[in-house]
């Protein structure tokens, strides 16, 4: 009886062995997340032949730039513009650079340059559009003290290797007043910057300002036709046809770490995989919870704090037909912009409106629409009933266009739908601590974790926007599994 | 393949990197990233275009030896030789 009990057991252990091989599937890479870094570095792996395998736990890509249909409409959620927009002659520059890397074409994106943008602060407008003579003649023009000065900014901007992984972090706020002597001149700067990609409250690290300088400043916006989604089906397409494999809805419950390396991949269905490479774009914080190994006393990196509030409009005309060009309009109504967690649920002393008919489109979109976006206070917004939510909502909707229409033309009798989007419903889409879209103020700029095998690329590696987080998924590609194996 | 050949498949691969850019005058003994418009993220597709067409591995502490075309065929040559 003993001798059969224990062939039993064997065979059981053996027969589970043998089941567990078959339902392990590996990969030489797995990426968690299918937002832009992601895809792009799931593009570098499988065209260069490896067997990859990106998991996303929402059930459509993007991450934190997504797009939705609600009530019928097609609306954007996240990304207002691409940034970096130049001429295909500009081939050293950032987004024929990622283009290259992607063996994509420029018409891929179907760019359609902007108009004009503007950052309003009390009784200062500085205009600038993709040609940085117009910012440059506008900061002469408004701030003549301060034109020397402009160009010597713009000097240290050109001359600092932001790219560089091993620089140490110095404030862009002492550079910046090291150079610039007026202060509003300064906020002015600091605010669209700050707005479309800083982690962190009141400063910035000086090479993330410079990327942002370079990106909006001289490089520029432009809207893809027909939006995010026309980047994402791109990257998606491409990522497919080169056999990657895509799975969404698909999320990571843990990492099963073993000797310094991430051992196998359990996800919420319950299947293991194993990857000789795992590279996360779930944010730092957020993967290091995934470990078995997970903790917390270890990790030097605070949670970021920054999240917003979007406000999404559908209008039943174009807002040029009130008169409107500008393409995205900065604002602040105080002189000095504070750029951090609000102490109320919205702050709307300060934001951006961006309206997305007003890039030179290839053919006019087919609703008029207004993105606001402002910053936001996560806890606020987490801790009330559902029903208090949708109440403060529609509320801070109505106190958000109250004090946007003091800087474009008021548009609230033309308003047909609205959708507001929360720090909750970040967190909830991304997974991100805090609705945090722009992660961790502390940057791991080498994508390498205390695992040898894990490696964080996107929003925590730290170069951000749209173009950035590309990048970024290709630089970490490269450099830890490419030039590797 | 000839040394010859491998000058050419060399200069194929970057052809199709960089399109864009005249390589006829492309000097052998004079790094190739000082003569066109070729970044760090363009030299590592090289690499990976060599083993994607060729097979051929490159160890990362070799990249050095490959930065002029001249290095190249020299690098090369051994390997390819009998393809």
């Amino acid at each position: 009886m003993r001798v059969l009990t224990t062939f039993v057991l064997v065979l059981g252990v053996w027969s589970s062995l043998r089941l567990g091989e078959e339902l392990t599937k590996h990969y030489d890479a797995l990426i968690i997340g299918a937002g832009m870094s992601g895809l792009a570095a799931g593009i570098r792996l499988a065209y260069y032949g490896k067997s990859v395998c990106i998991v996303e736990r929402h059930y459509r890509v993007g991450g934190l730039n997504s797009f939705y249909t609600f009530r019928g409409h097609r609306l954007d959620v996240g990304l207002h513009a691409m940034t970096n927009y130049v001429p295909r002659d500009a081939r050293s520059s950032p987004l024929p650079k990622l283009l290259r890397q992607l063996k994509l074409k420029a018409e891929d994106f179907a760019l359609c340059p902007q108009r004009v943008s503007v950052i309003k602060f009390p009784g200062k407008t500085l205009q600038f559009d993709n040609d940085f003579a117009l910012f440059a003649q506008e900061v002469a023009d408004g701030f003549p003290r301060q034109a020397d000065n402009f160009q010597k900014l713009l000097k240290a901007v050109l001359e600092y290797d932001e790219l560089n992984l091993y620089a140490k972090p110095i404030s862009a706020r002492d550079v910046v007043s090291s150079i610039i002597s007026d202060p509003l001149l300064s906020d002015m700067i600091f605010c669209p910057l700050m707005f479309y990609g800083n982690a962190q409250e009141h400063d910035m690290e000086f090479g993330q300002f410079v990327i942002m300088f370079k990106s909006i400043f001289c490089e520029g916006f432009a809207r893809p036709q027909a939006g995010v989604r026309q980047i994402l089906d791109v990257l998606v397409k491409k990522y497919r046809s080169c056999g990657g494999e895509l799975r969404v809805r698909c999320a990571v419950r843990s990492l099963e770490c073993a000797n310094g390396r991430v051992v196998s991949i359990l996800l919420a269905n319950g299947e293991t995989l194993t990857a000789d490479r795992i590279l996360s774009s779930a944010g730092y914080l957020e993967t290091m919870r995934l470990l078995t190994d997970y903790d917390s006393s270890k990790l030097t990196c605070p949670a970021g704090q920054l999240s917003f509030l979007e406000s999404i409009l559908v209008l039943d005309k174009e807002s040029a037909e009130m008169g409107y060009n500008t393409t995205i309009t900065f604002y602040s109504n105080s002189d000095r912009f504070a750029y951090r967690r609000p102490v109320n649920m919205v702050d709307v002393s300060s934001g951006v409106i961006c309206c997305p008919n007003n890039f030179q489109l290839d053919k006019p979109l087919p609703e008029g629409m207004i993105r606001i976006t402002n910053l936001a206070n996560f806890d606020h917004w987490n801790g009330l009933s559902e029903e208090e939510y949708k109440a403060r909502k529609a509320a801070w909707l109505q106190t958000t266009l109250k004090e946007v229409v003091k800087f474009v033309p008021d548009f609230r009798d033309s308003v047909i739908l609205a959708d507001v989007f929360t720090p909750k419903t970040i967190h909830r889409f991304s997974g991100r601590i805090n609705g945090a879209v722009y992660g961790t103020p502390s940057k791991i700029k080498t994508g390498k974790t205390h695992l040898d095998n894990l490696f964080i690329c996107g929003t925590d590696q730290g170069f951000l926007g749209i173009v950035g987080a590309m990048l970024s998924g290709i630089s970490m590609a490269n450099l830890h599994v490419l030039q590797k194996t | 393949m000839t040394k010859e050949q491998i000058r050419d498949a060399i200069l194929e691969i970057i052809a199709q990197i960089i399109p864009d850019e005249d390589l006829s005058n492309l000097k052998g003994d004079i790094p190739i990233r000082e003569q066109v418009g070729l970044d760090s993220m363009d030299f590592l597709d090289i690499i990976m275009e060599l083993r994607k067409r060729y097979g051929i591995e490159v160890p990362e502490d070799d990249y050095m030896q490959l930065a002029t075309l001249d290095g190249c065929v020299a690098y090369l040559d051994p390997r390819m030789r009998e393809l």
